[in-house]
C-alpha cells in the first residue's frame, strides 16, 4: 500500500516537474522551430511544425559576419571568467579560512552590488568608457563583465571553500607542508570541482550578459547578444531571421552546458546537497 | 625522545581567556590523557604544543628546546585528528607518504616506511584505494599510519575514536595501546570520555574550565580525587554525593561514595530506600535508589541482582571508602 503511494506521487512529481521543464523551454523551442520557417510563415501566426527551410540562416550570415561576433563573445566571457577567477580565487581563499569579525559583512556588500539596476549606473560608466577609449573595445567589455560578475563568483568560490575542512590544511601544515606545498598539493586538487564549476557558470552569465554588452559596444567588440539586436525590427517583419540569429547565438552555450551540466548542478548545489 | 614542557602557557581568543595559565611537565614515552568535559580547553591545548595555535603567553619546551613560536612542522610531533583529516584526492599510499614526500625523502626509503606501517595497521590490501572506500577504522588506521611514517618525538591524538561506533572504539583503543607499547613514543591523548582515559593513560590530567584540576594515574584520580569535579568525572557510574544532615556522620559537608562502594541488602543497612530504574547488564546491575533525606543513589549490584522498581533495599556504604569534601569542594585527607 506504502509502496503504491509512493509510486503514485513520485509519478505526479515527475509529471509535474516535465510540465515546469516544458514551460521553461519553451520559448527556446519556438525560436529554433520559427528560425526553420520562412518570413511569411513565421508572421501567420502560431505553428509548431516549420516548413524546414534554412533561408533565415544563409541571410543571417549573408547580411553579418557571425563568427566575428562569435569570436568576440569567446574573448569576452572567457577573459572576463579567467580575470574573475584570478581575483576571486584569492579573496574567496583568505575569507574561507582566515575569516575576520567584518567578512560576513563584506560578502554581503558584495552582493549587495547585484542588487542595484544597472541602469542607474549606466551614465557615469558610459562616460568613463568614452572618456578613457574603452567604448567598443574587448578588453573594457571584459573588465566591465569581470567586474560584474565578481561578487557571484566570490560567492561561489567561498561557499565551496568552506566546505574543505580546515583539519586537512592543518594536517598537511603538520606533515611539514609550506603554504606552497599546501596550495599545490593539497588546496587546489581538492577545490578543482569548485573552481570549475564557478568558471562555467560564469562563462554562462558573461555570454548571454546584454545590458552592458549592447550599450558598449557598436561594431568592433560586438559579442552575440549584439549579433541578435541587430536583426529586431520595430516592425517585427524579421521574425525568422531573429530567430535564427537567436538560435546561433545561444547554440554554443546551450551545447557547453549540456556537456557540463553534471559539474553545473554540483556547483550551483554545493552547500545545500553533498 | 619526547619531553614535552610547558610553563604557564596561556591562550586567550580576544577577551575571552580559555586557558589562564598552565604549567604541565610530560616525560619521555609516556601516553598522557587530557580529559574533561567539552569546552574546558583540552584540544586548545593540544593545538599549542601542536603549534596549530599561538600562545598568549608563557613558553612550550620540546626535549630542551623552546617551541613556542616553532612552525608546526618544526616541533617533530605528529597529530591524529578527530576527522581524520586524510587527503580525500589521495591514495591510501599517498596519503601515508605525504610527510615523508614533504621531507623529501629518497622515494625508495618512501616506500620501505609506507610498506612496513601499512603491515603494522593491517592496510596492505588497500594501499591503492582512496580514503572514500574505506571505513571509519580502516580511515583511523591510515591517519595513524601518516603519523607513524614520520618517526616522530611524540603523538597528538585529538579525540580520534569519537567518530566510531561503540564496538570499533574498543578495539581501536586497544590497538593504539598496542601501538604505545611497540613505539615507546610520547602520546598525548585528548578525549572527554573517562573510560578511554583510564584504560590508556599513564598519566591522566583532569581538565575544567581551562585549569588543571588533578595529575596523576588512572589509579591515584580514582582512589584519591582531589576535588568534587574529579571525584564526579573519574569513575563510571558516576560517584554518589550526600550532603546536609545526611553526610553529618562524616563530619563533612559533602561525601563522595562509589556506586560499587555501597553493600546492598534485603534485610538491613544504614539506609533504607526503594529502587528506582535497575539497568542489568548482564555482568553488573545498577540500581538507581531513591533514599529519603538523602536522595537517589546509584549502587552498583552484581548481575544476578533480581530487584526491580519498586522494591525496598538497604544500602551501606564501605566506610573505609568514602571521600570526604570540604566547604570548597577539596577532598579532606
Amino acid at each position: 500500500m506504502a509502496r503504491a503511494v509512493s509510486t503514485r506521487r513520485t509519478a505526479v512529481f515527475t509529471i509535474a516537474a516535465w510540465i515546469v521543464a516544458l514551460i521553461i523551454f519553451f520559448p527556446i523551442l519556438y525560436t529554433i522551430v520559427t528560425s526553420f520557417k520562412s518570413e511569411t510563415e513565421a508572421i501567420k501566426g502560431f505553428n509548431l511544425i516549420p516548413s524546414g527551410t534554412v533561408e533565415s540562416y544563409a541571410a543571417v550570415q549573408a547580411q553579418s559576419n557571425y563568427f566575428k561576433f562569435f569570436l568576440n563573445s569567446v574573448v569576452i566571457s572567457v577573459g572576463s571568467t579567467l580575470l574573475a577567477l584570478a581575483l576571486a580565487i584569492p579573496a574567496a581563499w583568505s575569507m574561507a579560512f582566515s575569516p575576520t569579525r567584518r567578512t560576513k559583512d563584506i560578502l554581503m556588500w558584495m552582493l549587495s552590488t547585484k542588487m542595484m539596476p544597472a541602469v542607474a549606473v549606466l551614465v557615469p560608466i558610459y562616460l568613463i568608457f568614452r572618456d578613457t577609449g574603452l567604448l567598443d573595445t574587448r578588453f573594457g567589455l571584459t573588465v566591465m563583465l569581470t567586474l560584474i560578475n565578481l561578487p557571484i563568483v566570490v560567492w561561489m568560490l567561498y561557499t565551496y571553500f568552506r566546505e574543505i575542512p580546515g583539519e586537512i590544511l592543518e594536517a598537511a601544515r603538520m606533515d611539514g607542508a609550506g603554504l606552497l606545498q599546501e596550495i599545490v598539493h593539497v588546496l587546489t586538487p581538492m577545490a578543482v570541482p569548485g573552481i570549475a564549476s564557478t568558471l562555467l557558470l560564469n562563462i554562462i552569465l558573461a555570454w548571454n550578459e546584454s545590458f552592458w554588452t549592447i550599450r558598449l559596444t557598436t561594431t568592433n567588440a560586438a559579442p552575440l547578444t549584439a549579433f541578435i539586436a541587430s536583426f529586431s525590427s520595430p516592425q517585427g517583419l524579421f521574425w525568422a531571421k531573429l530567430s535564427a540569429a537567436s538560435t546561433l547565438a545561444i547554440a554554443p552555450i546551450l551545447i557547453m552546458g549540456w556537456f557540463s551540466q553534471k559539474q553545473l548542478v554540483r556547483g550551483l548545489t554545493f552547500g545545500a546537497v553533498k | 625522545m619526547g619531553k614535552i614542557i610547558l610553563n604557564k602557557v596561556n591562550k586567550s581568543f580576544g577577551a575571552t581567556q580559555v586557558i589562564p595559565g598552565i604549567d604541565l611537565a610530560i616525560e619521555d614515552g609516556e601516553f598522557v590523557v587530557f580529559v574533561g568535559p567539552s569546552g574546558c580547553g583540552k584540544s586548545t591545548l593540544l593545538r599549542l604544543i601542536a603549534g596549530l595555535e599561538d600562545t598568549t603567553s608563557g613558553t612550550i619546551e620540546i626535549d630542551g628546546k623552546d617551541v613556542t613560536s616553532a612552525a608546526p612542522a618544526k616541533r617533530g610531533l605528529a597529530m591524529v585528528f578527530q576527522s581524520y583529516a586524510l587527503y580525500p584526492h589521495m591514495t591510501v599510499k599517498n596519503n601515508i607518504a605525504f610527510p615523508l614526500k614533504m621531507a623529501k625523502t629518497d622515494p625508495a626509503i618512501i616506500e620501505k616506511k609506507v610498506t612496513e606501517a601499512a603491515r603494522v595497521l593491517n592496510l596492505t590490501n588497500y594501499l591503492e584505494r582512496r580514503p572514500g572506500q574505506l571505513s571509519g577504522g580502516q580511515r583511523q588506521r591510515v591517519a595513524i599510519g601518516r603519523a607513524i611514517v614520520r618517526e616522530p618525538s611524540a603523538f597528538l591524538f585529538d579525540e580520534p575514536l569519537s567518530n566510531l561506533d561503540a564496538a570499533l572504539r574498543g578495539t581501536m583503543r586497544l590497538e593504539i595501546s598496542e601501538l604505545h607499547h611497540q613505539l615507546k613514543t610520547t602520546m598525548i591523548y585528548v578525549t572527554h570520555d573517562q573510560v578511554e582515559a583510564m584504560t590508556m593513560a599513564d598519566k591522566i590530567v583532569v581538565l575544567n574550565a581551562g585549569n588543571i584540576e588533578q595529575v596523576g594515574s588512572p589509579m591515584d584520580l580514582y582512589n584519591r580525587p582531589a576535588n568534587l569535579f574529579v571525584a564526579g568525572f573519574i569513575g563510571s557510574p558516576r560517584m554518589n554525593f550526600v550532603t546536609g544532615e545526611a553526610a553529618k556522620p562524616w563530619n563533612a559537608p559533602t561525601v563522595g561514595i562509589r556506586p560499587e562502594h555501597i553493600r546492598l541488602s534485603r534485610e538491613s543497612g544504614t539506609w533504607k530506600g526503594v529502587v528506582g530504574v535497575a539497568e542489568h547488564l548482564g555482568s553488573d546491575t545498577f540500581l538507581h535508589v531513591h533514599v529519603d533525606g538523602v536522595g537517589t543513589m546509584t549502587v552498583r549490584a552484581d548481575g544476578d541482582f533480581a530487584g526491580t522498581h519498586g522494591d525496598a533495599v538497604f544500602l551501606t556504604p564501605d566506610e573505609n571508602r568514602i571521600h570526604r569534601f570540604d566547604d570548597k569542594g577539596l577532598a579532606i585527607r
